[in-house]
């Protein structure tokens, strides 16, 4: 086993087990600090293939920003005061059915798929790293839903300040 | 000049349209003026064209006049036209003339009345509709006409609507003329799919050579006709809405149900005289009902206490025997009949109508008499009146009847059909006299039995009353003179009619075969309806003036008669019980079982079952996004399931 | 030798932990917290085929993706928030005003 599979192993046990931690905490905070780390090893993931660019990105959204924002909101507005919460769920027996039959069955379909060739070596594309070909593509074919993009962001932006306001306030 | 036919119906027609656009702000008297001028315009414009009639050759007195094409499908076609032939002629001479008098006379009679206006837009409008049906050229515009005076007699009956009986006479009188109607409209079927048209000519033409005599086809379609004729001219079985029908203003009763609208069955036979012709049982059937109409009509006016349902039943039975002398084949005697009936039968009314306005709207004759002081002109045009109704000579009815009574007895209908039909005829002709001088001597003889209110107002009527009252008398003296006994040689009647009915290719007058017996018998048959009618008179005066008491011995020993007659043979009761009931239940139980349970109960099933299942569906709307979110996984499962297997 | 089967295999588990957790939670954060969960295992999913089949399309795709989860997150907790003053809670049991 080279080196990139143990990295691989790692990265995925570590992934795997932190998000089934943080499912399964009654405390949001808890489950927010085992998330950044869960972030953290996916962009790992991404690094093995070969896509640096996001890897970062990754790490500064959804770990960065996105954890953080949880956390704010959390402390913000005094959400962690769980007592009162069961953590199980009435309809959790068949919710937990339907999870296994669909891992099990999403594993299988990947398995029994057939993908010819054989694997890449992680091959590099050509023109260049990571980052140059996604910036590439993206001011170039895809120029048109980057612009949406922003446009939603500014809507979200304004969505939800309107929405968090306090009622009555200026 | 015989193109001014198409004047006649035109005048009325304008007066309509004028009343209902300015009638509301037309003075009583503009209006009067206007529908009665109207009127009278149109017997202008009839006298005008009937002469242009009169210079023709007698045998060939036709005129056609066609305005357009109105219906125009296939080979079917019908058009708005106009025949003017010695038939037509005689009947808008009637209507207008008739129609005039009447109209001035409603003047005076309606003064006053709220709904003045209304009135004379109805009248106009029957006037319209009745000359239409007698000038129109096809089957399809006298129907047209047909249903157009029934529609009028029905306004007109229920004129006063805010009266109960009024609108309910009213109601009664247009769905009795609707049972009639749908035998002459299956007639008017029958003759076009025969025909393949509808219009006089052609089918009369036509006729002999498509039916031998007796064919089932013939007999069928005439049997139709007769239906309808039934119902519009009240004879038995469908006579039971004339008596009603006097609830109406008596100037209508006159006018519509006397002198015209009624008679309206008489002429569509008469008419029709080819296609009857060639159905011998139709015309005995037409006979015998007639007849017994007379008869049976007769034997309820002989009791009656209001004098305008005596003048009813009298009516039915005068019109009973239009439809004798039909049924013998006698036409001529028949329009002949129709004429001085609509003189003195109108004049019988107007005067009923005078006398009525005279006693503050007293009908009851037991509540009457004496008013020959008061009223001498009523009095006097009544008198001859009744004579003239009674068959007494040289009176135009005696004329008339007089002829229908010998056609009948020498027609040429199996057995004792002939005999028979005389002999109640005969009888009938008593009866009339009897009970026409009843009326006569209760109304205006004998000691004043009014109400001592209303005598005090009693008055002679002004003159636009008692003024068409004095023509329609002299009328009805000497109109009788158009029809002197055939052996005269100068009968105008039959050498104005007779070529139009022996022409069209049937027997004419000979299908009754009104052979031309000895001189003798024929008066030997006048004598006896002389006697009879002067024995009718006589039974009268004894009777019921000089001696009542006697009336009063007959109607306790045959008391059961009495109320039979009184009761108008409770045909109305008997109508009730066997149609009018059943009906009733019938629908009724349409109304709850089908209507209410079925359709109804299928629609709230349908509505519930909506609401139920929307109701045990709304069940999954839990409200938790989690259940909706657990039954998407779910399907995601059930898809990958798919997938992989 | 790891195949693309493996990193298939691995988003697929990471994806229905995060359905296991939208479907048994009742605290709203947590919810929202696997919803990010499951997203992240899409985007896995996407840069893994991109590198099979060498074409930067995925990799663009998730760009987006993360752009979009942002903007949902963001929104999701003014919600969160919003309710929150109107109702005191976080346990979505209580939060039942479309029920029927």
């Amino acid at each position: 086993m080279g080196l990139h599979d143990v990295m691989f192993y790692y990265f995925a046990a570590v992934v795997v087990v932190t998000a089934l931690l943080a499912v399964t905490r009654p405390n949001p905070v808890h489950a927010v600090l085992f998330l950044i780390p869960c972030f953290f090893h996916v962009a790992g993931l991404f690094v093995l293939l070969k896509a640096e660019f996001l890897a970062v990105i990754q790490i500064l959204v959804p770990a960065g920003a996105l954890m953080v924002l949880y956390i704010f909101v959390v402390f913000l507005f005094n959400l962690y005061d769980v007592k009162g919460i069961k953590a199980a769920h009435r309809q959790s027996v068949l919710a937990g059915i339907v999870a296994i039959a669909m891992v099990l069955m999403l594993a299988v379909l990947a398995v029994s798929s057939i993908f010819p060739g054989p694997f890449q070596e992680l091959a590099v594309k050509t023109a260049g790293d990571n980052t140059a070909v996604v910036g590439g593509a993206l001011y170039t074919t895809f120029l048109f839903p980057f612009e949406l993009a922003s446009l939603v962001l500014l809507v979200v932006m304004f969505g939800a300040m309107v929405l968090a306001r306090r009622e009555g306030k200026e | 000049m015989t193109d001014a036919i198409v004047l006649v119906p035109l005048f009325p027609l304008l007066a309509v349209l004028a009343n209902l656009l300015v009638g509301r702000k037309m003075s009583e008297r503009a209006i009067g003026i206007m529908a009665s001028g109207a009127v009278g315009a149109s017997f202008l414009a009839a006298v005008t064209a009937v002469a242009g009639l009169i210079g023709m050759e007698p045998g060939h007195r036709l005129a056609e006049v066609v305005l357009y094409q109105w219906i125009g499908s296939g080979v079917f076609s019908v058009d708005i036209g106009f025949l003017l032939d010695p038939l037509s002629a005689v009947m808008i001479l009637v209507v207008s003339g008739v129609g005039f008098l009447i109209h001035v006379y409603s003047i005076g009679y309606m003064h006053h009345d709220k709904g003045f206006a209304r009135y004379f837009l109805y009248l106009n409008l029957f006037v319209f509709a009745m000359l239409m049906l007698v000038v129109g050229n096809s089957y399809l515009l006298l129907f047209v006409g047909w249903e157009g005076v029934g529609l009028c007699s029905y306004l007109l009956i229920g004129f006063w609507y805010h009266k109960d009986s009024a609108s309910d006479a009213g109601k009664k009188a247009f769905i009795v003329n609707r049972i009639g109607d749908f035998g002459f409209m299956l007639g008017m079927l029958f003759i076009a799919v025969t025909f393949g048209t509808l219009n006089f000519t052609k089918v009369f033409a036509d006729a002999p050579h498509v039916f031998h005599s007796g064919d089932g086809m013939v007999i069928l379609i005439t049997l139709l006709l007769f239906l309808g004729a039934c119902g519009k001219s009240a004879q038995l079985p469908l006579h039971v809405w004339l008596p009603d029908a006097m609830e109406g203003p008596t100037p209508v009763s006159a006018l519509i149900h006397a002198a015209t609208m009624v008679t309206a069955g008489v002429y569509m036979v008469s008419r029709s005289h080819v296609l009857y012709d060639l159905a011998p049982q139709t015309l005995l059937v037409v006979a015998v009902v007639g007849c017994v109409t007379a008869f049976f009509a007769g034997t309820i006016a002989l009791v009656q206490n209001d004098i305008k349902r005596v003048l009813a039943y009298s009516t039915v039975s005068q019109l009973g025997y239009m439809f004798l002398a039909a049924g013998v084949g006698a036409y001529t005697a028949a329009i002949f009949h129709l004429m001085t009936h609509a003189f003195f039968k109108a004049l019988l009314f107007l005067g009923a109508g005078s006398v009525i306005h005279a006693l503050s709207d007293e009908q009851d004759i037991r509540k009457m008499g004496g008013l020959r002081k008061i009223m001498p002109t009523t009095y006097k045009t009544f008198v001859i009146a009744s004579l003239a109704i009674a068959g007494i000579p040289p009176l135009a009815g005696f004329m008339s009847k007089d002829e229908i009574l010998y056609s009948t007895f020498n027609s040429t209908h199996p057995g004792l059909a002939p005999i028979l039909l005389w002999s109640l005829g005969v009888l009938t002709a008593f009866m009339t006299a009897f009970y026409m001088f009843r009326l006569v001597y209760k109304t205006f003889h004998g000691e004043s039995r009014m109400d001592p209110e209303v005598e005090k107002h009693a008055h002679e009527s002004p003159r636009v009353i008692t003024v068409p009252l004095t023509i329609l008398a002299v009328l009805s003296a000497i109109g009788g003179f158009l029809g002197i006994p055939v052996f005269l040689k100068a009968n105008v009647m039959h050498n104005w009619l007779g070529p139009l009915f022996e022409a069209a290719g049937g027997h004419g007058e000979e299908a009754g075969g009104a052979v031309h017996h000895s001189l003798s018998t024929e008066l030997g048959l006048m004598a006896v309806s002389v006697a009879v009618a002067t024995a009718g008179i006589l039974l009268a005066l004894n009777i019921i003036l000089k001696r009542p008491q006697v009336a009063e011995g007959i109607r306790s020993s045959f008391g059961f008669l009495y109320d039979l007659f009184l009761n108008k043979w409770w045909v109305d009761e008997l109508y009730d019980m066997v149609i009018v009931r059943p009906l009733r239940w019938t629908a009724g139980i349409f109304w709850t079982e089908f209507d209410g349970k079925g359709i109804d109960g299928t629609l709230h099933g349908i509505a519930n079952g909506a609401r139920g299942s929307g109701g045990f569906l709304s069940k999954l709307q839990t409200g938790f996004v989690q259940n909706y979110a657990l039954s998407m996984a779910g399907g995601l499962v059930l898809v990958l399931l798919w997938v992989l297997f | 030798m790891i195949s693309l089967t493996h990193y298939l295999v691995l988003s697929a588990i990471l994806f229905t932990i995060g359905v296991a957790g939208v479907l048994m939670r009742r605290n709203i954060i947590i919810i929202l917290l696997s919803i990010e969960l499951m997203l992240t295992a899409v985007n896995l999913n996407f840069i893994a085929f991109s590198n099979y089949v060498q074409n930067p399309v995925g990799q663009v795709f998730v760009f987006f993706v993360m752009t979009v989860a942002a903007a949902e997150t963001a929104l999701g907790l003014a919600i969160v928030v919003a309710m929150f003053r109107n109702l005191e809670t976080v346990n979505v049991d209580e939060i039942n005003q479309m029920k029927g």
